[in-house]
Formats: structure tokens, sequence, C-alpha cells
């Protein structure tokens, strides 16, 4: 029983060690010189060249304007998400009225639409608006989602009809009802739709390439890719804005791991 | 009908607050794709005069040799990526679930990890371990006995490595879902299992498996989908025209067509091929999804 314990430790082990090492990879180069990194043998241990490699990575492009549009761009679209997917799921989930069923099955259906397909025409589309380096671009096309609707939906399902009567027995109209009696219940649902979609901007890569024309308005990710493909000669350089560009996310997810897990596992099961 | 009415009027505020998703819905979705079906045939470079031209685009697609080779491009790159991880990702799952293993909230945030990772920065932190002649890994292929590989002279070891890339960030994702779905087997099953002396592997295939038919099929479906719109890792890579071999993907093929020469109509046209190409595989795992419920 313990040589089997051992065993399957250490194969988890093992998978841990491949998880974790490109991190550690990633570190050793941000803290070394290019040089160092492309010898034979590499370099594996820390070095003391972070600093430098800071330095020229402001130097080379402007970090904090791609780290503060990021910034913006991932919260404002995160709260619209937040209001307009809790709003239209909770209707859906609570409310009968005509059409409603096909409404819902219509929504879903959508899901199935590869985002990739409607690229040209929507990049058209936003050029008609003008929107063309806007981050009007980024932030209207997905101000609600069919899978963040879907999500709470399901899970406002779960709220009592008495709770929502006796609300409405009081004098509370429609919007109150979502508003006061919903919106609280809901709040485990909204923290994980809240990380995914914060996630999804701040990685979000295709769609900004295209839209996005002024580097001064450049998100983290097209930043990174710039620094990336202009300066191929100083990798450390590279992979000390690719460690700025990925930290303030692997320390939001590590602090919200758990909910985040449970997350994913209770959206597995549903769908 | 008046009765109908009545209701849709005494229901005015709930469309209203359901209208959003809609309105977006109409402008960017409905809109475009019966766009993006008169882009299809016709001629455009976005300024100037729209002309039609048919089918000439699907036909001169068909028999441009880059266009067959970034079909094949695609589905080496998407097996040699989700064959070995998904089997990987479902072993991962067996184990961490197992009743004695320790940890497991542990193992469970440090396999989902690379996950929460962005794509843009995988691509930079292994085209970095790989290399022709130096690099981190033909150090350790070195190191253990085996000859050095150079990567990116040939269409296999590129594959390899934008391959590399997709396994080590969906590995944890995967194994993360197929464990949601490992938890609902009842646990009598496995004592049951226990008590007749089946060994690991036998209630891995007997039990593990079958019981995980539906999830692991989900799974399947959702890699193939995003199998077919790699983008990221071979643009990053090596730009919008790799030199490299066997990296070209049909997202980029399109992208280059459409955002970098301006021929609008002709992108849409690859974009409708994409679309059959995924809706076939997805019908055909649907299929098997139905299978499974008999």
């Amino acid at each position: 029983m313990t040589a089997k314990k051992i065993f399957v430790h250490t194969f988890l082990l093992i998978g841990v060690i491949l998880s974790i090492f490109p991190f550690y990879w990633l570190v050793v180069m941000s803290t070394n010189e290019t040089s160092a990194i492309f010898a034979f043998p590499p370099k594996l241990t820390f070095g003391n060249y972070l600093v430098t490699n800071y330095n020229h990575v402001m130097d080379n492009i402007n970090f904090i304007r791609a780290l503060t549009n990021t910034l913006f761009i991932a919260v404002l679209s995160t709260f619209l998400q937040l209001f307009f997917n809790s709003l239209t799921g909770f209707t859906f989930s609570k409310f009968k009225f005509p059409g409603s069923k096909v409404l819902f099955y219509l929504m879903i259906a959508t899901m199935m639409i590869p985002a990739q397909m409607l690229l040209v025409p929507q990049f058209i589309i936003i050029k008609e608006f003008g929107w063309l380096g806007s981050y009007k671009a980024l932030i209207v096309p997905s101000m609600a989602s069919a899978f963040g609707i879907f999500w709470i939906r399901q899970y406002a399902l779960a709220i009592h009809d008495d709770l929502l009567e006796a609300a409405r027995i009081d004098g509370c109209n429609k919007f109150g009802l979502y508003w006061r009696i919903a919106l609280p219940i809901l709040r485990p649902a909204l923290a994980f739709l809240a990380i995914t979609t914060f996630m999804g901007v701040w990685e979000d890569y295709l769609w900004p390439l295209i839209v996005l024309t002024d580097t001064s308005k450049f998100t983290l990710m097209l930043a990174l890719q710039q620094l990336k493909s202009v300066h191929t000669a100083d990798y450390s350089m590279v992979m000390t804005g690719t460690l700025m560009a990925t930290l303030p996310l692997i320390v939001f997810f590590l602090v919200v791991s758990r909910q985040f897990i449970a997350g994913i596992m209770e959206g597995a099961v549903k769908s | 009908m008046g009765g109908l009415l009545k209701e849709i009027y005494k229901s005015r505020t709930l469309y209203l607050f359901i209208s959003p998703f809609y309105i977006l819905f109409l402008i960017f979705s409905v809109f475009p794709i019966f766009f993006s079906i008169y882009l299809s045939v016709h001629k455009w470079d976005g300024i100037g005069e729209m002309t039609s031209v048919g089918f000439n685009n699907f036909k001169y697609m068909f028999k441009d040799p880059s266009f067959w080779q970034v079909i094949v491009n695609n589905v080496a790159i998407w097996l040699l990526s989700n064959g070995p991880m998904l089997v990987m990702a479902l072993i991962v799952a067996f184990v961490i679930n197992m009743s004695i293993v320790k940890f497991k909230g542990f193992f469970r945030i440090t396999y989902f990890l690379p996950n929460i990772t962005a794509m843009v920065a995988v691509v930079i932190i292994f085209q970095s371990m790989f290399g022709n002649e130096y690099g981190l890994i033909n150090f350790f292929l070195e190191k253990i006995g085996l000859d050095k590989i150079a990567w990116f002279n040939s269409s296999t070891g590129v594959r390899v490595v934008i391959a590399a890339m997709i396994a080590w960030r969906y590995l944890g994702y995967n194994a993360i879902i197929y464990l949601s779905g490992l938890q609902r087997i009842p646990k009598d099953l496995y004592e049951a299992a226990d008590l007749d002396g089946a060994t690991m592997l036998q209630t891995f295939t007997k039990i593990t498996i079958p019981m995980l038919r539906p999830i692991i099929l989900f799974s399947v479906m959702m890699s193939t989908i995003g199998g077919f719109q790699i983008f990221t890792e071979p643009q990053v890579l090596a730009g919008n025209q790799s030199p490299y071999p066997g990296s070209d993907t049909i997202v980029l093929y399109m992208y280059r067509e459409g955002f970098i020469y301006q021929n609008y109509g002709y992108a849409a046209a690859v974009s409708w091929v994409l679309f059959v190409i995924i809706g076939i595989i997805s019908l055909l795992n649907w299929k098997l999804f139905n299978k499974s419920d008999d």
C-alpha cells in the first residue's frame, strides 16, 4: 500500500515539475544576460541582471501605458458583462413571456458560431462605425455573452420564487427584483464570471491586433508581441517583459484559485 | 391575437432587460454572417468597388497548394497536441481522484496554473527553450545521451514545438474537467472493484473510461474546435509569413489574406470553408455523443 502511495505521489510530482518548470525558466532568463542562456550548457540558476533587463523593457515599450490600457479595458468590460449578463440571465430564469423559449435557445445556438469566422465582416463594420483604433471596438461587441447569460441563468434558477413574490408584494418592480433580491444571491456566480472575463480580456490577442492601430493604445499582449518581434537579439529582455505581463495575472489567479477551479468544475458538469 | 399583443405589451420591461444581447447579436453576428456570404463571392480590397466573381474565390482556394498545406499543418498540430494531452489529462485526473492522494488542492492548482498563462507568453517562453543547435531542450537531450534536434528545420520539429505549447497550456484544464466528471462517479463502484481485487489498470479501463464517456467526448469536441482556430502560436512564433516549415494554419492564412493583403472577399471565403470543416467535425462528434446514450 505504501509503495503504491509513493509511486502515485512521485507521478504527480513529476507533473508538477513539468507544469512549474517553464515559469522557473522564465525567471532564470529574466535574471540573466542573453548570452548566459544561449551558452552551452545553458545557465539554470538565477542571475542578477533583472534590474538591467527591466530597465531595457521600460526603454523599449511603454509598459505602464500598456498595463493601464489593459486594466482599463478589462475592468470596464468585466463590469458591463456582469451587468448585462446577469440582468438577461435572471430574466430568462424567472420570467415567462412570449418568445422567451425561442429567444433563449437562439442565444444558446450562437455559442456554436466560431469567433474567427466573423472576423472579416466584424472588422469592416467596426471600420464603418469609425471605431478602428478605439477601445469601443474591443468593449462594445463583447458587452454581453451567451456563455455568461447561460451561466447566470443556471445559477438563478435556484432562487426561491417565494422570495421574489414577497418582494413583489412589498412593491418591488422587476428591476428592483433583479437589483435587490437576485444580485446578492448571484454573487458566487458573478465572481466566477468576473474572473474569466477579466482573464479573457487580459490575454486576448487576435481581435486587439486587428482593431488597434496606434501603439499608444496597445494592450499588454500587443506590446509584448511588439517587443519580441523588434528585439529578437535581446531575449532576456523579452523574457523580462513576459514576466512583467504575466505576473499580475498569476498572482491574481493564486488569490482566487479555489473559487475559480470550483467554478470550472461546476461548469463542466453543467454543460 | 389581441391576447398575445397584450401579453407582449405587459412584458415590455422584460424585453428591454434582454435586449442588449440581441442588439449586439444582430449587429455583430447576424449581419456579419450574411455580409460574409456576400463577400465570399466578391473581390474587394476594402476601398474600391466590389466586383462579383462567383465561385472564383473558392476555385482559387482549392487550387492553391498553400491552402492544402495549412489544412495538413492544422490537422497534424491538432493530432500531435491533443492526442497525447487528453490521454495524459485523463490519467492525471484519475490519479488525483484516488483516495490515497494527499494535497489534492495543491495538485489541482499547480496543474491548472499553465492555463492562466496567456498564449503570447507561452509562445515566447517555449521558443526560448527550443533551438536548432543550442537551447535547453537540446541540452537535456544530450545529457541523456540522445542527439540534438534541429527543431525549426523540419515541419515535424516545428509542429512538435507548437504542440508542446498547446499541450502544456491545456493539460491541467482538461484534467480539471475530467476530475469534475470523476467526482460524480459513485464511490461504491470503486470499492466493489477493490473488493474484487481489480488492478489499477482494470479499474481505469472498466469503470473510469465508460463512466466518463460523455465528458471525454465533450473535451475532444472542444479541443478539436480550438485546434482549428490556432493563430497566436504560429503568429507570435514566426510572424505573419512563417519562415519555418509546417507551422502555417487556416486562421493565420485567412488573417494574412484579409488583414495583410486586403483580400476581404477571399478571406471571407476561407472563413466559410473553416466553418464547414468545424461543422463537419462537430457533427461527427455529436453522432458519437448520441451513440453513448444508447
